[in-house]
């Protein structure tokens, strides 16, 4: 497939893997976070670490858009669906996160919860207009990615004079996350893959905090296991040269500035809430995005009664060190014992974009050899 | 008396409703009408509540397959022909020779009569193409809202082939994995239909009868140990599921294994991996390794055969482990699919 497999060219990668070996410095480790749950994806489902040398390690970061949602969010949601008797609507990731009492969006449709999983925030308005007798909420969730959807959702619901149509909004923001990762002690990092998607929209520019107040390397980098290699390389060469900046291998998708008319569309649409917690990172402020007043009508935490109520996660689950890098998903003590993507207790296990799922699925095993 | 006059069977604007499966004339009259019709053969004819099959002899296999896919029609096919090859194809895999089918219908009030009379027909076709009778049936008609249109369950009788001897436990260390062609077609098919997506050239299903090919195969290699249909839950599953019943690990290449372009497209435009999207036209074969290439050679010497590679190696492995050399160089398993496949956020 055009575009796709020159990305995934297996000559290239062995190129690639030798300038790699060839830099980095054996005296020394690297320590890496790649931030996206899709670059997460991409270097599991490639075999990637199998091709980097060992003191190249890479740390796996919150950005995946169901493993940083608290408990008490998926609560939230299912009390929508199951007490105010709405139809919800959300993208598929979002159905087997575990939430209280034993439950999941999945199992609660099981039990009579009229759930729906829907590809894009179009098939959520068409939802409602459909059932202009029901009440319809679109289970909002997503980085920067996922965002200008579901202002454009808004729109054309109040365009249209859509009142049955409302979102429970949990969109939350890179930056504020890689801040929080950054702010706590922990093992050094040495530098960050930049996500993909999330960066053709918010741009580069957003990084250049972290280059210039943190000191740490950002290389934006795309989806495909040959972006996430030639991003490492410029990681390590920044590194080795002393130097910390934001630089861009994704040029094809990423431009300094971004996309500025899904930035408009969102600032029309969302304002900054003060705080939100995290699963995994606890409450960082300024980190997610509120309806802003003018369109209030359309935000289900206004129109029902579902006061936020926090829930701790498990005891031994180490999600939460996970999403900061401290520990690795094998570091886990129920990690592929009383944790599976079959019967996940911790987010992470639940997307295949979940540093444990990915683990588990792709890697828990390997010896073929390179 | 004479009898009483019974309204025709309204082809064209009909409804099933709920005396088409309360054992009355409206039954009596879609059985002679739509269903014999169509499907009519020497047993069919006996009229009783079976069909006494005297020429049964050898080893018998038996198999059965509800199927209740959506939508009942896709391109490269649709419910009816699907039930007949489905079944054939899972007689054909434990080197029987399919000789019967038995069909069950369990239709839903309201579904058109006009509907059905093409999948019946398209049933009918696969059958006779297929040189697979279908000797015995029942309807049940289910109350509007219970079912999903029209559910079929298709059961197969077949005879084994005398010197064959296949299961999904004899895979052994060393062993050549085959696949008989490419992978994802139909799950795909199925897909592009549901979220209405479309390419320049049309994803079609791979539903098809496979016992002639693998007739072909068995002619030239009898001591083939493993066959398996790579049906739901895809490659990925079917791999899986050998390698447990067999007791044994696998190492795959994943540059070995064919998929079309537009598969691969629509796969990665909504996040799926075609190791676990549904074929319905494809076959893992498990043979050992100096037979692999007169294997291929038979399966590629028939057109439902063009595609077959040999994809990799069976391992000794108590973990029951498949695991796979990516295209890029590294390394991966292929679990088990965890619940259904979902598609990605972002």
């Amino acid at each position: 497939m055009r575009y796709i497999d020159e990305f995934r060219n297996g000559e290239l990668a062995k190129g690639l893997a030798a300038a790699i070996r060839s830099i980095a410095d054996p005296a020394r480790q690297y320590r890496f976070m790649e931030f996206c749950g899709g670059h997460t994806h991409a270097i599991s489902r490639y075999g990637v670490v199998d091709l980097l040398p060992p003191n190249v390690r890479m740390i796996h970061g919150p950005g995946c858009p169901v493993c940083v949602l608290p408990i008490g969010r998926i609560d939230q949601a299912i009390r929508l669906a199951t007490q105010h008797d709405v139809i919800l609507t959300t993208y598929a990731d979002t159905m087997r996160v575990p939430a209280s009492e034993r439950l999941s969006l999945l199992r609660a449709k099981g039990l009579g919860a009229d759930i729906r999983m829907i590809y894009s925030t179009l098939d959520a308005l068409a939802i409602a207009r459909e059932n202009p007798d029901r009440e319809v909420v679109f289970f909002a969730i997503g980085f920067e990615t996922t965002t200008p959807p579901t202002a454009a959702a808004i729109l054309a619901a109040r365009a249209e004079g859509l009142c049955n149509f409302t979102i429970l909004c949990n969109h939350v923001l890179t930056p504020a996350a890689m801040h929080a990762i950054l702010s706590v002690p922990g093992e050094a990092l040495d530098g960050f893959v930049g996500p993909a998607h999330v960066s053709t929209v918010i741009g580069s520019a957003p990084y250049e905090p972290f280059a210039r107040d943190y000191g740490k390397p950002v290389v934006i980098a795309g989806f495909e296991p040959l972006d996430v290699m030639q991003a490492i390389y410029m990681l390590i060469k920044q590194v080795n040269e002393g130097r910390a900046a934001v630089e861009n291998e994704f040029t094809r998708a990423v431009t300094r500035e971004g996309n500025r008319k899904a930035q408009a569309l969102v600032s029309k649409v969302f304002e900054l809430r003060e705080s939100f917690e995290w699963r995994g990172l606890g409450s960082i402020p300024s980190s997610a995005l509120r309806l802003r007043p003018e369109f209030r009508a359309f935000d289900a935490e206004q129109r029902f009664e579902v006061p936020y109520r926090s829930v701790a996660d498990v005891k031994a689950c180490a999600c939460g060190d996970i999403l900061r890098g401290i520990k690795r998903p094998t570091d886990c003590a129920i990690f592929g014992t009383a944790c599976t993507p079959e019967n996940p207790v911790g987010s992470c296990m639940v997307s295949s974009e979940g540093a444990c799922a990915a683990y588990y699925t792709y890697g828990r095993f390997r010896e073929v050899a390179a | 008396m004479s009898a009483q006059y019974v309204r025709p069977l309204d082809l064209k604007r009909g409804r099933v409703d709920l005396s088409h499966g309360a054992g009355g004339r409206a039954m009596a009259q879609l059985i002679k009408d739509l269903f014999a019709r169509e499907l009519h053969n020497e047993y069919l004819a006996q009229g009783d509540d079976g069909a006494r099959l005297d020429n049964l002899a050898g080893r018998i296999v038996v198999s059965t397959d509800a199927h209740v896919v959506s939508p009942l029609f896709f391109p490269g096919g649709d419910i009816g022909s699907l039930s007949v090859n489905g079944t054939i194809n899972d007689l054909a895999v434990m080197g029987a020779r399919p000789l019967y089918l038995a069909v069950s219908f369990i239709l839903e009030e309201g579904f058109s009569l006009a509907e059905l009379a093409r999948i019946v027909a398209s049933m009918a076709a696969a059958s006779r193409a297929a040189g697979v009778p279908v000797v015995t049936g029942d309807t049940k008609v289910v109350e509007r809202g219970k079912g999903d249109g029209v559910y079929i369950t298709t059961t197969g009788v077949g005879v084994v082939r005398e010197g064959i001897d296949c299961s999904g436990s004899r895979a052994r260390p060393g062993d050549a994995i085959l696949l008989s062609g490419t992978i994802g077609d139909h799950g795909m098919a199925i897909m592009s239909v549901r979220e209405n997506l479309s390419f320049d050239a049309p994803i079609v299903s791979d539903s098809a009868p496979l016992h002639e090919m693998i007739a072909m195969l068995l002619d030239e290699v009898p001591e083939v140990r493993v066959m398996r249909d790579a049906t739901r839950g895809g490659l990925g599953t079917t791999l899986n599921e050998i390698a447990r019943q067999s007791g044994v690990g696998m190492v795959i290449d994943e540059s070995s294994i064919p998929v079309r372009p537009p598969v691969q497209a629509a796969c990665e435009l909504l996040g799926l991996d075609p190791l676990y999207v549904a074929n319905e036209g494809k076959i893992v074969v498990i043979c050992p390794p100096e037979s692999a290439e007169r294997a291929v050679a038979a399966m590629r010497s028939h057109p439902l055969g063009a595609d077959a590679a040999r994809i990799g190696e069976v391992r000794a492995d108590e973990r029951n482990f498949i695991q796979m050399r990516t295209a890029l160089g590294g390394g991966r398993i292929v679990d088990w699919l965890s619940g259904e496949q979902l598609p990605r956020i972002c």
